[in-house]
């Protein structure tokens, strides 16, 4: 038992230790720690081409190494961000940012999760309304009489 | 009478939903996530001077490249899907506009379609060289980035890439992976033939 537990612990370790290095281990030297600061955050949000599902931060293929010399050197010139990411929109296309901008081809993106929201809130609201409704129905005076006829037959039973 | 209505539309509706949600599944598996549609379509193709593969002391200038249609084929020897599409870039390098158009006019008859240039991407010069001189030369001239910076120009991502750029040298088209006969017949030809006409 013991020697399973310690053998769990080490397949952890070793699967989390390479994200580890992936996060740590970048090629790119810093004149300054603000720049440093500038940078990560600028690249953390930008989708690596080449493997899809990973940042530019994290990623090591060829063309992520390129463009993050290339973000540094525009850093370094002086660049703004945002001159920066038109850089790379102007390029890659806006599937490059991991937060993409509201535009019309991304409005059911943006706002979509807030639509189904509201469709459930109008069930919601509408099946609430019709139980209570359901609930305050009256019956009419021929409608009681007969419950009465009714009851008193069981009474007599 | 309407509670009945009512029963039916409670019990169709998952199915509804069912079906919308299967059709966005079909829509999103047939899709292919690693072909994004390029920015460059549209506009004016980014310009660059660079060495050629066979002479580093020859340059190419892209946007001296007008009159006729280009394509603009990214490759590199390290590459393996260009290998594959090597022959089929020979191919369209070799078509005429009487063959491919349909335009038996005397004085066009010998004209190629289309420039084909190449854009040697990221590769040293001796194994590029030895690439097309083992498989032969479709191209008029291949530039030359060992930097791999005007690829980020282009937006290039996934080489082998194929760019069409019109007479005006604005990028028309852009075709992500390996070209084939299929691409070749159905997207690459009509285009060229199209922008063939346009002056």
């Amino acid at each position: 038992m013991k020697i399973l537990l310690a053998r769990i612990v080490l397949v952890f370790g070793l699967i989390f230790s390479f994200t580890a290095i992936a996060v740590t281990k970048t090629d790119d030297s810093f004149g300054n720690k603000n720049t440093e600061v500038r940078f990560r955050n600028l690249v953390k949000d930008i989708r690596c081409m080449v493997c899809q599902n990973q940042t530019l931060l994290d990623s090591k293929a060829p063309l992520a190494v390129d463009l993050r010399r290339e973000i540094l050197a525009m850093i370094d010139q002086g660049k703004s961000d945002k001159e920066i990411i038109n850089f790379l929109v102007e390029r890659y296309g806006d599937f490059v940012l991991y937060n993409p901008p509201l535009k019309s081809s991304t409005i059911l993106l943006w706002f979509g999760p807030l639509l189904f929201l509201l469709i459930g809130l109008v069930t919601v609201i509408v099946l609430v309304a019709r139980r209570r409704n359901a609930a305050e129905e009256t019956i009419t005076a021929a409608e009681r009489s007969k419950l009465d006829k009714l009851l008193s037959d069981c009474d007599k039973d | 009478m309407k509670k009945k209505w009512s029963a039916y539309v409670l019990f169709l509706l998952p199915l509804l939903v069912l079906f919308v949600v299967l059709g966005f599944l079909a829509v999103g598996l047939t899709l292919d996530k690693t072909k994004v549609p390029s920015p460059l379509i549209g506009k004016l193709a980014p310009a660059f001077t660079l060495p050629t593969v066979f002479n580093p002391d020859k340059t190419i200038t892209f946007s001296k490249l007008k009159g006729k249609p280009v394509v603009f084929n990214v490759w590199a020897s390290w590459c393996v899907s260009c290998r594959q599409e090597h022959r089929f870039l020979e191919k369209l390098a070799h078509l005429s506009i009487a063959k491919a158009c349909g335009k038996p006019t005397a004085e066009r008859n010998k004209r190629r379609l289309v420039g084909l240039y190449g854009l040697n991407y990221k590769d040293q010069r001796d194994a590029a060289q030895g690439f097309l001189k083992r498989l032969g030369n479709p191209y008029i001239a291949s530039a030359h980035d060992l930097a791999g910076r005007v690829g980020i120009d282009w937006g290039v991502y996934a080489v082998p890439e194929t760019f069409v750029v019109d007479k005006k040298g604005f990028v028309r088209y852009k075709y992500i992976g390996p070209i084939n006969d299929v691409v070749i017949e159905r997207e690459l030809i009509p285009l060229l033939c199209k922008l063939d006409q346009e002056p």
